[in-house]
């Protein structure tokens, strides 16, 4: 961790700083729910779903190096297993935490399957027959209402039930504590759940044996194997790790929106994940999570320059939606430029870069990171 | 009974033979040469050996037979190899490189000890413990990539051209440290261009042409051979 200037006293005491983040956490929904109104509590929550996939696709792309351009279709993936087991579609209402695991497992296992043909290929090879997969997952959820009405083609499926727990359902708000929680803040809370223990799951596979081998593959597949690593199982257990994030994120997903139709797993959304963890630093999970969050947040809040131009100008001028495409890739470009590495870098890649300006350089930057 | 014994081994890659049927035998502790011009398929040999590419023909290593294993398997049951262009991991340190040479052994302790041994062996790795191994030197990475193979206790070592692009001084101090690797008892297969240095610390040498053997012996008998000299000593 580097300092941040004026919040020494936090890294004295970990103890408070930890207290003051999850009471910061916790206090969110509200702040932001009065302050920008229940329609930026919807973005909070996708910022959450979106975080939970980039930690996933870091899997795949930033650990091990194989370079995944159809991520969207394990997202896919779980968000139908959710509305086929919970929704008027085929008629079966199965609880909530008895839905996710399978819509993992299932995700879980298209990531083997994807996995398994391209076990031999790598970099653009790779990355074509990924994106393949994605579209071909879209395709299928596009077309399989007939002859047997699975997905309800470009229709979607409708009415998936909200999660339920503990006879709490979502949709239904309760009152506690004198305070009103609607549905966007109760989503918020479980997915924030979530996506804390993908942290916690991401950061320990990182510092495991399989993340070891999981570097070790990404750096040389040959040195790798010769080393003792069997390189296919490695490969498919990234592949599937990478899978089971998306599909939890894909079936929340599904009972948040109540609707889940092809379109919203586009090719755009597989490279919108990737975007966030180039964007935020590639192979590390604190990048994952700020990439998420940016590119989830700035576009929302770019829609507020129509209003703007709208008052000072009298008229709009630039389509705020053009302009976020715009902006969105100067935003890349420049990064590309300044910060090659990304937003937060690993300690590894920015010591990778740093390499050119010499040895003693690096050696102080080494030093500076064992004392932090 | 030979550590390695290899029996008619073929490599080839599409139509093109790189390996054309040879037969090899690597005795216990010995530090034997394999040396040829280039393209004579003396990197696809070792690659065959290793299991990563397909071949035909018998393996045997340590009276097990290793025809067909995963590269992963042959690893774990004692054979190292120090790939052509040393493939150390870049983004990795240098510490974290030797970890993972010890990656499929469980005895934590001894891989403490061995850690160690490839410290004293090699004192610039020890300094540099923390740096990036895509930042070292040329030579430093040669010495790496021996360390790391080390690190996995191997019983037979393939070394794949560990002079190839370095200046002379460092290739005399590798070729010094093979040299007490193989004192210290482990079998070396060395793979080499540069017949000269090869065949001056080997006791034995095979020479590979066009994916045979043409000529094998002693090296030093080798080396007062007047076609060895004639090919590949410039004499």
């Amino acid at each position: 961790m580097r300092r941040l200037p004026g919040l020494d006293f936090l890294h004295a005491r970990p103890g408070l700083a930890f207290a003051l983040l999850a009471a910061l956490l916790i206090a969110l929904p509200f702040l932001v729910g009065s302050g920008l109104g229940n329609s930026w509590v919807r973005v909070l929550d996708f910022v959450l779903l979106y975080m939970l996939m980039a930690i996933g696709l870091n899997i795949v792309v930033g650990y091990a190096g194989l370079l995944d351009l159809g991520y969207i279709a394990f997202y896919a993936l779980g968000a139908y297993v959710y509305a086929w087991l919970a929704s008027p579609h085929f008629g079966l209402h199965l609880p909530f935490w008895v839905i996710l695991p399978l819509g993992a497992t299932f995700a879980g296992l298209f990531g083997v399957l994807l996995g398994t043909p391209v076990l031999r290929l790598r970099g653009d090879y790779l990355a074509i027959v990924t994106l393949g997969f994605g579209e071909i997952i879209r395709i299928f959820m596009n077309n399989l209402n007939a002859p047997f009405n699975l997905t309800n083609g470009p229709q979607g499926i409708n009415l998936i039930d909200p999660v339920r727990i503990a006879g709490l359902s979502f949709a239904e708000p309760p009152r506690f504590l004198g305070l009103d929680l609607p549905p966007t803040y109760l989503y918020y809370y479980l997915f924030l759940a979530f996506t804390l223990l993908a942290i916690g799951v991401a950061m320990r596979l990182q510092d495991s044996r399989v993340g070891r081998a999981w570097a070790a593959l990404r750096e040389d597949e040959v040195a790798a194997a010769a080393m003792g690593i069997n390189l296919r199982n490695t490969k498919l257990l990234a592949f599937a790790m990478g899978a089971v994030f998306g599909g939890v994120a894909g079936g929340l997903f599904a009972a948040f929106q109540g609707f889940i139709s092809p379109e919203s797993f586009s090719l755009w959304e597989s490279i919108l994940v990737l975007c966030m963890i180039v964007l935020g630093g590639m192979g590390n999970v604190a990048g994952a999570l700020l990439g998420a969050a940016l590119l989830t947040i700035l576009p929302e809040a770019l829609r507020y320059l129509g209003d703007l131009q709208r008052t000072v100008l009298g008229q709009v001028v630039v389509e705020p939606t053009d302009l976020r495409m715009l902006l969105f890739g100067v935003a890349l470009v420049s990064m590309m430029l300044f910060r090659p590495t990304g937003l937060l870098s690993s300690r590894q890649h920015r010591r990778e870069w740093a390499a050119e300006d010499g040895v003693a350089e690096q050696e102080r930057a080494s030093l500076y990171d064992s004392r932090a | 009974m030979s550590l390695l014994a290899v029996r008619g081994l073929r490599v080839a890659y599409g139509g093109i033979q790189a390996v054309r049927g040879i037969d090899l035998d690597i005795a216990q502790g010995e530090l034997v040469c394999l040396i040829g011009p280039n393209g004579a398929g003396k990197s696809s040999t070792l690659r065959g050996l290793m299991g990563l590419v397909g071949h035909e023909g018998q393996v045997h290593f340590d009276g097990a037979c290793l025809t067909g294993r995963a590269t992963h398997e042959i690893a774990t049951r004692g054979i190292a190899l120090v790939p052509e262009g040393r493939g150390i991991f870049g983004r990795l340190t240098v510490a974290e490189n030797l970890a993972m040479g010890a990656y499929s052994r469980r005895d934590h302790a001894a891989i403490r000890v061995d850690m160690a041994h490839v410290h004293a062996l090699f004192p610039r790795l020890e300094e540099r413990r923390d740096q990036l191994a895509g930042t070292l030197s040329g030579g430093e990475q040669q010495m790496l990539a021996i360390a790391r193979a080390l690190m996995g206790r191997p019983r037979l070592l393939l070394l794949d051209e560990p002079s190839m692009g370095l200046a002379p001084l460092m290739v005399r101090r590798i070729y010094e440290t093979v040299t007490t690797v193989a004192r210290e008892g482990v079998t070396i297969l060395l793979v080499e261009q540069n017949a000269h240095l090869a065949l001056r610390i080997s006791q034995r040498a095979y020479v590979m042409e066009s994916g045979s053997i043409s000529l094998s012996g002693n090296s030093p008998e080798l080396a007062m051979d007047t076609r060895i000299r004639a090919a590949y000593l410039g004499e």
